[in-house]
């Protein structure tokens, strides 16, 4: 099992007479509410998803994540994981200051200010996204942000409560879970969608060399159009449960949203599942993309500049079923024609069932499609 | 780019030296690689090198492992 990234994993959770101080003084510091994509990430950051981070960044480590892809020390990381002040916060606040951090009213996390500054947004854009297209939605995010920053440690004070939370698992979880199931090497895949047999083929494929897949969706905000939650969920339950051999599948969720920063966002997918225990990491076609923004293949292109990454991404070619062959197989294999293969297009299998018509058994399991059908609602509206 | 930034960005590299013999085999084996210059090229594979191997696992405390084996329990992970 790999080291966590950086070779520590984090956990800063407040816990017992500490907790109960920090709790009865909260009330008192100046608080800012964040919203469901930051409480993400202070849960992964407190829990050592995102290790080594223990906090948010600072100007420092933005600047070598934003132009050298990693952490001033030399660690890969791509992603820039940062708090924005609301504009009327900067001047009431000063270093060395606690920050109490709220989501949906309730106290979250405590920060301890190390640093308050401000850069500048369209570099941020730039850099992350490789567009300043405030089309982009992870563009957009970043504009909306005030300019100011606030860097510094933080403590969890109080785990967000969610509705899945019987599926939610910390790394230090999964690493115990990987090592009580004797697992020696483990693929992570990611997913936001219920499971097609291309998803089962490529899991399995992987399977055929490593002891176990953890399948890891991201539970987060939400585009219209797109799977709930709950449907994704139970389409794995039972896959996993009719499908799949007990002891070498894990489903479990992690909270996050979506960054649509393609190249840049599969290698953070990846360490999070580095950290989570994961020796190899399954990066899809436009892993992490959004509309025509990145190139088919640079979220796969990119993993070449970190031969020190410490998890092994598995490209595989696109799965699809051969009228011809009579089964699930890909480019490198079949020989028939285009005029033969039926496709796993997720934007096919969603126009059949919003027509209320069942994905075909070559496509999907029919108890996934079963699933999915008998929810009167299976998508975000 | 300020002329600040790029003192900045200086501060982030060094220069060592090599042997003129291996920078120039280097400077052959890059050609129609990515890779942009020699620096780039020792930049990676130094980086490969030091990579960390798999090593021990941190060992759980006592205490951490009798709560996640009750959670994992809880949860229907394990038996």
């Amino acid at each position: 099992m790999p080291r966590p990234h950086g070779g520590k994993l984090i956990e800063r959770i407040l816990k017992g007479k500490e907790r109960e101080r920090v709790l009865q003084e909260i009330g008192e510091i100046e608080r800012i509410d964040v919203d469901k994509g930051i409480a993400a990430d202070i849960e992964n950051i407190t829990k050592g998803v995102y290790s080594p981070l223990e906090g948010f960044m600072t100007r420092e480590e933005l600047e070598t994540v934003l132009h050298f892809k990693r952490l001033p020390n030399d660690l890969p990381w791509t992603l820039p994981i940062l708090l924005g002040l609301p504009e009327d916060k900067g001047q009431c606040l000063k270093e060395g200051d606690d920050l109490a951090l709220f989501y949906k009213n309730s106290p979250l996390a405590l920060l301890h200010i190390d640093e308050i500054y401000s850069f500048d947004k369209e570099e941020i854009a730039k850099y992350t996204f490789g567009t300043t297209d405030e089309a982009h939605p992870g563009v957009a995010r970043v504009y909306k942000m005030s300019g100011s920053f606030v860097a510094g440690k933080i403590d969890l004070v109080e785990e967000p409560k969610g509705p899945y939370d019987r599926y939610k698992l910390s790394p230090k979880e999964t690493r115990y879970l990987f090592r009580q199931k004797g697992w020696k090497t483990v693929v992570g895949f990611q997913t936001r969608n219920p499971p097609h047999l291309g998803h089962e083929y490529l899991q399995k494929t992987a399977l055929t060399f490593l002891d176990g897949v953890f399948i890891n969706p991201v539970i987060g905000t939400k585009k219209r159009g797109d799977f709930k939650d709950e449907v994704i969920l139970e389409a794995y339950e039972v896959l996993i449960e009719k499908y799949y051999l007990k002891n070498h599948a894990v489903l479990a969720i992690v909270p996050y949203e979506m960054k649509y920063a393609g190249p840049r966002e599969a290698v953070h997918h990846a360490i999070m599942r580095k950290n989570f225990g994961c020796t190899h990491f399954i990066v899809g076609r436009d892993h992490a993309g959004v509309g025509n923004y990145y190139k088919p293949y640079a979220a796969q292109e990119i993993f070449e500049e970190f031969p020190d990454l410490g998890i092994a991404p598995l490209f595989f070619k696109t799965f699809f079923y051969c009228r011809k062959c009579g089964g699930i197989t890909h480019e490198k294999a079949c020989p028939h024609g285009e005029e033969y293969r039926l496709k796993f297009s997720g934007t096919r299998i969603r126009e059949l069932i919003r027509r209320g018509e069942l994905p075909p058994k070559e496509l999907m399991r029919p108890e996934i499609a079963e699933i999915i059908m008998k929810n009167p609602h299976p998508f975000v509206e | 780019m300020s002329a600040e930034r790029e003192t900045e960005e200086k501060k982030k590299f060094t220069t060592i030296s090599i042997p003129t013999p291996l920078f120039e085999k280097i400077k052959e084996r890059i050609k129609g690689t990515g890779f942009t210059s020699v620096s780039s090229y020792v930049t990676y594979v130094l980086r490969e090198l030091l990579a960390e191997k798999e090593e021990e696992e941190e060992p759980f405390t006592k205490e951490d492992e009798e709560r996640i084996k009750a959670r994992l329990r809880a949860l229907g992970y394990i038996d």
